[in-house]
């Protein structure tokens, strides 16, 4: 039973913090059709610039903030790079996903910054709670954090301009006809989803007490696996069913990750999990169309 | 053509457009084109391929600026620099392709209500609202295609025709002082192209807009609009206004050609094709 509830909480807490990050790929690739492959960096960058301004005696909320802010400027430099300087939308992402990684090095003096004995934001909240540093109080948190950026991301989306932003993915050409200059959704966008991406980088920085160079590798794949995940289980169709699916998808991909580690899966392995989950969930409509006899259109290539 | 200058829709002055000027396959696309489109005018324009139909449109538009020279003005105002997302107030286009001018993922109202948008900044405020979801239901009911009771369904599962006609509902929403469509019935079967073109003229008489129409079918151009200008290598070559569009044929129509042209009529897509 303790290890089902513990296998639960971790998921939960994993669901949740890197949510924000599957919001993030979401806002990119489906809605701007953007494919942005800096999310690996921008991931670090939050922990980096969390990590950095937490050391040196900056409020951790404020630390938090600034890694949001801190994300927000790079998405608008890889947007830039598309909008303006018209390189490809995979390219931009690749050169910044590269050209982030010194960035976050030089940011942190090297290639991690250890914050075990600082005060960080989930002490902050554990205290206020009367709850100790444990993990309950470690989920409420982020659960507060993410219903804070849910409410939100389902205001805004609804509105004029994020009516615009979800077009731009759909029919640029359109969007432009009908009065929206289709390269600021572009930045916006970009800014927006490279935010959420460099918050979920602070949170988990601080959460396992240090940032590290490394700590943002295998983001893009994940938050790509939770994307298709959650749409394959939940089909969303709305902006606060996709919001949640989101959410969804990244809680099943890191159940099955976690139970995966827990049944003794040596680590290495755990790549191979994440691709076959996701082919499994791409299969799934195919072969379900097969045993029903009905057509399905080939994939695309690109 | 009595017109003063007040009437006068759209202006084009001198209007060139070369693509891939540095290399050696270098496209003269406008080769100086002059067009006067005065209120209410409807413009049926044809002519081969590459002859330079949706280049036109397209500086209209404002997707590129013409060379150098050239002058587009809509309705009094120089709009030879205006990018495309500052002249929606005055341009609202149809294209060849139904997810072009339509959001195949946002639902029909969601569409309306960016097209609705078309003069006014976005802003923060709720995107739809009752007011805005009555005023679509009404416009769509207008169309008699049933689409006023499918506000919540995503464009992708219309039809090629539903999804065209609701192109040019948003096309023509908010005012816009001309339309413009690029074949626009050319990916539609014969008979829903026949519908979306019977819409188009009562959409065009009812907003008392002015329109120019490209197509291929020569008899599509003879039927619809009150003008014909046929395009042959960047330039305007026939140009019919009404009274003599009303008892013209295909047969006249390619006599005008080469005596215009000044060659031999051979473009046989357009001859044949009887439908888009
Ligand atoms: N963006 C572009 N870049 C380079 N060349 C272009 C571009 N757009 C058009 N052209 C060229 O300009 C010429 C005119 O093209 P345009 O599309 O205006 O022809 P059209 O009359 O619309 O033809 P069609 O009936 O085939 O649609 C063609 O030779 C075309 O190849
Ligand atoms: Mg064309």
């Amino acid at each position: 039973m303790d290890t089902i509830a513990s296998v639960l909480s971790v998921s939960l807490y994993e669901g949740l913090v890197f949510g924000l990050v599957t919001i993030g790929v979401y806002l990119t690739f489906r809605f701007l059709t953007f494919p942005d492959l800096s999310v690996d960096s921008t991931f670090t960058l939050g922990g980096a610039i969390a990590g950095v301004l937490i050391v040196n005696g900056v409020n951790p909320f404020v630390a938090t903030l600034g890694a949001f802010a801190g994300g927000l400027c790079a998405g608008l430099v890889t947007g830039f790079l598309n909008t303006e300087l018209r390189i490809s939308a995979l390219l931009a992402g690749i050169l910044m996903m590269v050209g982030l990684y010194s960035v976050n090095l030089r940011i942190m003096g090297g290639a991690n910054v250890p914050l075990l004995r600082e005060v960080n934001s989930f002490d902050v909240v554990a205290g206020l709670l009367g709850l100790g540093g444990g993990m309950v109080s470690s989920i409420i948190f982020v659960a507060l954090v993410v219903l804070v950026f849910f409410l939100i991301l389902n205001w805004f989306l609804r509105t004029e301009i994020g009516l615009a932003l979800r077009a731009t993915g759909d029919s640029e050409q359109m969007v432009r006809s009908l009065g929206t200059d289709t390269n600021k959704t572009v930045l916006l966008g970009c800014a927006l989803s490279n935010g959420l991406v460099a918050l979920a980088g602070a949170l988990v920085a601080q959460n396992q007490g240090f940032s590290d160079v490394g700590m943002g590798i295998g983001m893009i794949v994940m938050g790509l696996a939770a994307v298709i995940i959650g749409e394959g289980l939940f089909h969303p169709k709305g902006i606060a069913p996709i919001l949640l699916a989101c959410l969804g998808g990244t809680f099943v991909y890191r159940l099955f990750l976690t139970i995966a580690l827990r049944l003794g899966m040596p680590p290495g392995d755990l790549k191979l999990v994440t691709a076959l989950l996701v082919i499994v969930v791409l299969a799934i409509p195919y072969v379900q169309k097969r045993l029903r006899h009905e057509w399905m259109p080939p994939a695309q290539r690109l | 053509m009595d017109a003063t200058e007040n009437n006068i829709v759209l202006q084009l002055r001198k209007v060139r457009k070369i693509f891939a000027r540095d290399s050696v396959d270098k496209i003269i696309a406008l080769n100086g084109v002059d067009l006067d489109v005065y209120d209410r005018d409807f413009v049926t324009v044809i002519g081969s391929n590459g002859a330079g139909k949706s280049t036109l449109l397209n500086i209209v538009a404002g997707v590129f600026p013409p060379e150098r020279g050239g002058m587009v003005i809509i309705k009094g105002h120089d709009v030879t620099n205006l990018p495309e997302h500052k002249r929606a107030a005055y341009v609202g286009r149809v294209w060849q392709e139904p997810a072009v001018g339509t959001a195949g993922k946002l639902t029909i109202e969601e569409n309306l209500c960016l097209a609705l948008l078309r003069k006014h900044p976005r802003g923060l405020s709720s995107a739809i609202d009752k007011q805005r979801r009555q005023q679509f239901r009404e416009q769509l009911a207008s169309l008699g295609l049933g689409l006023e009771d499918r506000l919540n369904t995503p464009v992708k599962n219309l039809s090629g025709g539903q999804r065209q006609a609701l192109a040019l509902v948003m096309a023509t929403i908010g005012n816009p002082a001309i339309l413009l469509l690029d074949e626009h019935v050319a990916t539609l079967d014969p008979r829903t192209a026949q519908t979306v073109l019977q819409l188009t003229a009562e959409i065009v008489h009812r907003e008392q807009m002015a329109a120019i129409m490209v197509t291929h079918n020569m008899e599509v151009a003879l039927r619809y609009g009150k003008r014909l200008v046929m395009m042959h290598k960047g330039r305007i070559v026939v140009d019919i206004g009404e009274t003599d569009k009303k008892a013209l044929t295909v047969t006249d129509l390619i006599a005008a050609f080469e005596q215009a042209a000044g060659e031999k009529f051979l473009d046989d897509t357009i001859l044949l094709s009887s439908q888009e």
